[in-house]
């Protein structure tokens, strides 16, 4: 079975998921990034592939990217670091990154790479999901590898069962129209929203990112969801003052 | 014979176009996909759009016959005077179109990109006259090199807020653009500068461009007792004025369609612009298109002395054309559209914008004979690129 899907049948508390840039603060960060998230309790990562133009993504992320770039990092480069990751680490771990370096790479390569190195998922926001049902689906299931949708506070409900059937593994709540980042509260509409999407007794658990930067955030989205990503805050943490190990278990203890 | 509309109903030219968005912007672009067919093919909206295309901007534009130039170069050259438009370029034919759908759309609030200012300056102006909120995105580096339409900008009400990221180009304007629209998703429309960006943006702006080459058609009959030109040539950033005037001909195979890149400091080099020559297939705020990457992908900068050229995608449909091999695609560096300005300013009195430069820059590359009959499109007028042109002291 696939990590995701063992990984929502299994737990039984809430779900942290903790996304991070590869290549940043240093080129070779990465597996010291995913050990220490493993150790601090975390359930699962999403491995960011930094890319030139991130229109999804607010400036934190935006400056991680430009300096994970500059760094040097591919997704190449990135594949040699996760070689051997299946010895440090059994969380499911999801590559997240914008669609021209993946088809550069090649789909059908990437994707028998994320198997060989022990990839579960990809987030590709934009890559279609009209775009993945015609030309990608049977390459993801051969692979064994799981994509993830999002849904908006603007998609219809129509839309939101057709990303659920769909769906093989869980549904990325994107909590507010904003770019990643971009708030650090929620209030009355948002939690509309969020119990809504908890109304609609959908078949996929539900993972809700976007403005997730503390503990108060943290309680507020799990209550009407399975989880929560966190993305902007986490970057942020990594700038303290402490080493990288000591940043990361700092920030993930003022979460949960 | 006249096709209108020539990317499927999923907005593909061949294998580029598309709309490869993310779900954030899904429910924009998608309530505007289902309805702008039916919105500018009514009745009542050509009506709209024609009155305000004539008695706005001043439309027909002229066709001029050049005839210094066209002994210059031994063949009939005709220039479609799109810089005689009211403020100044072909960018008006778009933004009153797009204007009049936001209107339609119930939308209150305009955003948009520019590179050259050409495209901001247009769409603050018809914001100006709806009387609706503007937001222009422009390029630190180019608010910088065209100031006067930055101060244009402000006078006509816009905010112009600069893009501070990567070349602070026009690649970046656009990225912040797209930021703006998933984060106001309710009331803002987005008026796109190019025939860029996801569907239905190429055929959109393709669409209202192409008044350009309706135009030609009766122009150049009157004059040569023809409607088909041996060549119409223009110069391509995103494509969208050259898309405008090829749009009738396509289909008109006899016709040579020419688009003029902007090689930059030339196309070996790493400074350059020139998509279609250096570039290879993907994707681009939204679009399947060529563009310019490097091996893992990542989009490179790309260079040009015209903003408005200073580009690393190209829009689908010239991807297309160029693919398929119905037009075919120059290109001429900095210093080739400097000199092609200055020469057609002591040759024919008309100071053309540094992007029209680049497409008067094609004429000595091309085997011309005395009876051809050429059509440059003059894309804008040359009063933004004083300072460039001042600085090059031909």
């Amino acid at each position: 079975m696939n990590r995701i899907n063992n990984l929502f049948k299994k737990k039984n508390g809430k779900i942290l998921s903790v996304y991070f840039t590869a290549g940043y603060p240093d080129l070779d960060d990465t597996l010291t990034i995913i050990r220490e998230l493993d150790r601090s309790g975390v359930d699962m990562v999403e491995i960011g592939m930094p890319f030139s133009d991130p229109v999804a993504d607010g400036p934190v992320i935006q400056r991680s990217s430009e300096i994970a770039l500059k760094n040097g990092m591919n997704i190449n480069l990135l594949f040699n670091q996760l070689a051997k990751i299946r010895e440090v680490t059994d969380m499911p771990l999801i590559l997240m990154g914008y669609i021209n370096p993946v088809f550069r790479y090649g789909m059908e390569n990437f994707l028998e790479k994320c198997n060989e190195t022990g990839i579960d998922g990809t987030i590709i926001p934009d890559l279609p999901p009209d775009v993945y049902m015609e030309s990608y689906e049977p390459l993801y299931v051969k692979h064994d590898i799981i994509n993830v949708f999002l849904v908006t506070p603007q998609s219809s409900v129509e839309r939101i069962k057709y990303l659920d059937q769909i769906s093989k593994g869980f549904i990325y709540v994107v909590s507010t129209a904003k770019t990643t980042g971009g708030i650090n509260s929620f209030n009355q509409s948002h939690t509309d929203y969020f119990r809504k999407l908890d109304n609609l007794k959908l078949k996929s658990p539900r993972l809700v990112g976007f403005g997730i930067s503390d503990r108060t955030t943290y309680n507020q989205v799990c209550e009407y969801s399975d989880g929560a990503i966190i993305g902007s805050a986490f970057i942020r943490s990594l700038e303290g003052t402490g080493s990288l190990p000591e940043n990361i278990n700092r920030f993930i203890q003022t979460i949960r | 014979m006249n096709k209108t509309f020539i990317s499927d109903s999923k907005g593909y030219y061949g294998q580029y176009g598309g709309a490869y968005i993310p779900e954030m912007l899904r429910e924009n672009v998608e309530s505007l996909r289902a309805v702008y067919y039916d919105i500018i093919e009514s009745e009542e909206f050509k009506k709209e759009f024609s009155m305000l295309l004539t008695d706005y901007a001043g439309r027909p534009s002229p066709l001029f016959f050049a005839g210094r130039l066209s002994n210059k170069y031994g063949a009939k050259i005709y220039l479609k005077r799109e810089d005689l438009n009211h403020t100044g370029s072909h960018k008006i034919n778009n933004t009153i179109g797009q204007i009049l759908l936001a209107k339609k759309m119930g939308k209150k609030r305009i955003i948009a990109e520019t590179g050259a200012g050409q495209h901001g300056a247009a769409t603050a102006t018809v914001c100006a006259l709806m009387g609706m909120e503007c937001v222009v995105y422009m390029g630190e580096l180019d608010m910088a090199r065209q100031e006067p339409n930055v101060k244009r900008m402000e006078m006509l009400g816009a905010s112009v807020v600069p893009a501070t990221c990567g070349n602070k180009t026009l690649k970046d304007a656009t990225n912040e653009a797209l930021r703006d629209w998933i984060c106001n998703p309710e009331n803002t429309f987005y008026i796109i500068g190019s025939v860029v960006g996801p569907h239905p943006y190429p055929d959109l702006v393709t669409k209202f461009q192409s008044v350009i080459s309706e135009e030609l058609l009766s122009q150049l009959m009157a004059k040569e007792g023809t409607e088909d030109p041996d060549y119409i040539i223009a110069c391509v950033g995103g494509g969208s004025n050259a898309a405008g005037i090829f749009y009738k001909y396509i289909d008109r195979k006899k016709v040579k369609l020419i688009g003029v890149e902007a090689a930059g400091k030339g196309v070996e080099t790493d400074e350059t612009a020139a998509t279609i020559t250096v570039g290879e297939t993907g994707i681009i705020h939204g679009s399947k298109t060529l563009l310019m990457q490097n091996e893992d992908g990542q989009i490179t900068e790309p260079y040009s002395i015209s903003a408005g050229l200073d580009y690393p995608g190209v829009g689908p449909l010239h991807a297309w054309l160029a693919g398929t091999g119905r037009a075919s695609y120059l290109n001429a560096t900095d210093n080739e559209a400097l000199d092609a300005a200055y020469e057609l300013t002591r040759l024919e009195g008309i100071i053309p914008a540094l992007e029209s430069a680049h497409a008067l820059a094609a004429l000595g590359k091309l085997k011309l004979k005395p009876a051809d009959i050429v059509v440059v499109n003059i894309s804008g007028r040359g009063d933004k690129d004083m300072q460039a042109y001042a600085n090059a002291n031909r």
